[in-house]
C-alpha cells in the first residue's frame, strides 16, 4: 500500500495529461481504476483484520501524543483512502457506465445523479490524494526518527520485519 | 469532407479476408442512435437512446456477408427533458413497462451503388417485428491509436412509427440515425 498509492497518483497524474493519441490514452486509465479497485479489496481487507484482531502494542517510550497521533493517522488514511477510491468511482461511473477491473469483472455504477458529479468527485480525488501522499511522507518521515533517532522497533515492525529486541506482536 | 467509400475499400482490399467481428463501442460511447420526429408539425425535436448494445461483422471484400445486431433499451430514451422521457416511455408510446427491449438484427446485407449498403432486417420495438430495409455507409476503417481496428458506419432510416402500433401525430414518422463505430475482436 505504501507503495501502491503514491504509485497511483503519480500515475493518474501523467496519465490525465496524455494526448488523445498517445497509446496510453486508454490504457492508463483502465488500468489506474482497476488498480484502484485492487486497493479497495486490500483495504476492506486490512480494515476487517484490524476489527477483529488484536493491535500490535506500540513501542514502549512513547509519549501519550505519539501513541494517540499515531491512531490518528491511521484511522485518517482509512478515511482518506475510501473517500479516494469512491470519489474515483463516483467519477467513472457518473454517467451509469461500470468500472471494469482488468477486463474481469465490472463494479456496476450507483449514484449518477449528483450535479457536477464528475468534476466535484475529481476536485475531491485529486486534492485528497494529494494530502494523503503528503500525510503518508510525514508517516515515513516519523518511522525513520523512530528508527535512526529514538533507534525502536516501529519501522521494522511496520515493514514487516521482527523486532530485534523481542517478538513484534508485543501482545 | 470526403467520405470513404465502401467501393474504395473493395480497391484496396484486393485479398480475400475472412469477415472479422466488431463490438460497437458504447462503452468509450463512439456510437449512437439518434432519433427526430417534427414538434407539432414546426420544428425538429431530436434525441437519442442512452444504453444500447451490439455487434456488427464486416468484411470491405464482401459486404453480402455483413451481419449487424443491436439491442436497444428503449426506456433510456433522452430527449433532453426528464418530464418528456418519462411521457414517452408511458404507456402511450414505447410502454417500456410492457416492451422492455427493442432490437434490429440483419437478415440480408447487399452492396449498393455509391459505396453504399443496403441492410434488410427484423427491427423489434413497441412489440411488434417488421422487416425494414435502409441503406448504410462506411464513415472509415484503420487502426486506433491504442492498439485496436476500428470501422466506423452511419446510417439513417425513416419510420413510420404506425407500422410499431405507436401514434407520433402528425406525420407519424421519425427519422432515426445510427452512428457506429465498432472495434475488431
Amino acid at each position: 500500500m505504501a507503495l501502491i498509492i503514491p504509485g497511483l497518483m503519480v500515475f493518474g497524474l501523467w496519465m490525465v495529461d496524455l494526448d488523445y493519441y498517445d497509446p496510453w490514452y486508454k490504457q492508463g486509465p483502465d488500468l489506474h481504476r482497476s488498480i484502484g479497485m485492487i486497493v479497495l479489496l486490500l483495504l476492506l481487507i486490512r480494515l476487517g483484520w484490524r476489527l477483529t484482531n488484536p493491535r500490535p502494542a506500540m513501542e514502549s517510550g512513547m509519549a501519550n501524543w505519539e501513541k494517540i497521533s499515531a491512531t490518528l493517522v491511521h484511522w485518517a488514511f482509512y478515511i482518506l483512502l475510501f473517500t479516494i477510491i469512491t470519489s474515483g468511482y463516483l467519477i467513472s461511473t457518473a454517467d451509469g457506465r461500470p468500472v471494469v477491473v482488468f477486463e474481469l469483472f465490472e463494479i456496476s455504477a450507483t449514484l449518477t445523479s449528483i450535479p457536477d458529479q464528475e468534476d466535484i468527485a475529481g476536485f475531491v480525488h485529486f486534492y485528497l490524494a494529494v494530502g494523503t501522499v503528503i500525510l503518508g511522507g510525514l508517516h515515513a518521515l516519523a518511522a525513520l526518527k523512530h528508527h535512526f533517532i529514538n533507534k525502536d522497533e516501529t519501522l521494522r515492525r511496520m515493514i514487516g520485519l521482527s523486532g530485534r529486541q523481542r517478538d513484534q506482536s508485543g501482545v | 469532407m470526403k467520405r470513404i467509400t465502401l467501393l474504395t475499400f473493395l480497391l484496396a482490399f484486393t485479398s480475400a479476408v475472412c469477415a472479422d467481428n466488431y463490438v460497437i463501442d458504447t462503452r468509450g460511447a463512439h456510437a449512437a442512435i439518434t432519433f427526430k420526429f417534427k414538434h407539432i408539425g414546426i420544428s425538429w425535436l431530436v434525441g437519442h437512446f442512452k444504453t444500447f448494445s451490439g455487434e456488427f461483422t464486416f468484411d470491405p471484400d464482401n459486404i453480402g456477408a455483413t451481419t449487424i445486431s443491436v439491442d436497444i433499451d428503449p426506456a433510456s430514451i433522452d430527449s433532453n427533458h426528464a418530464e418528456r422521457d418519462k411521457h414517452m416511455r408511458g404507456a402511450k408510446y414505447f410502454n417500456v413497462a410492457k416492451f422492455p427491449t427493442a432490437k434490429f438484427d440483419s437478415t440480408k446485407v447487399t452492396a449498393a451503388d455509391d459505396g453504399m449498403a443496403s441492410i434488410e432486417g427484423d427491427l423489434t420495438l413497441h412489440g411488434v417485428t417488421k422487416n425494414i430495409r435502409f441503406d448504410a455507409s462506411v464513415v472509415g476503417q484503420g487502426k486506433d491509436p491504442w492498439g485496436g481496428y476500428r470501422a466506423g458506419f452511419e446510417a439513417t432510416y425513416t419510420l413510420d412509427t404506425q407500422d410499431f402500433g405507436m401514434s407520433f401525430p402528425p406525420s407519424n414518422t421519425v427519422e432515426l440515425g445510427l452512428f457506429i463505430e465498432g472495434i475488431r475482436r
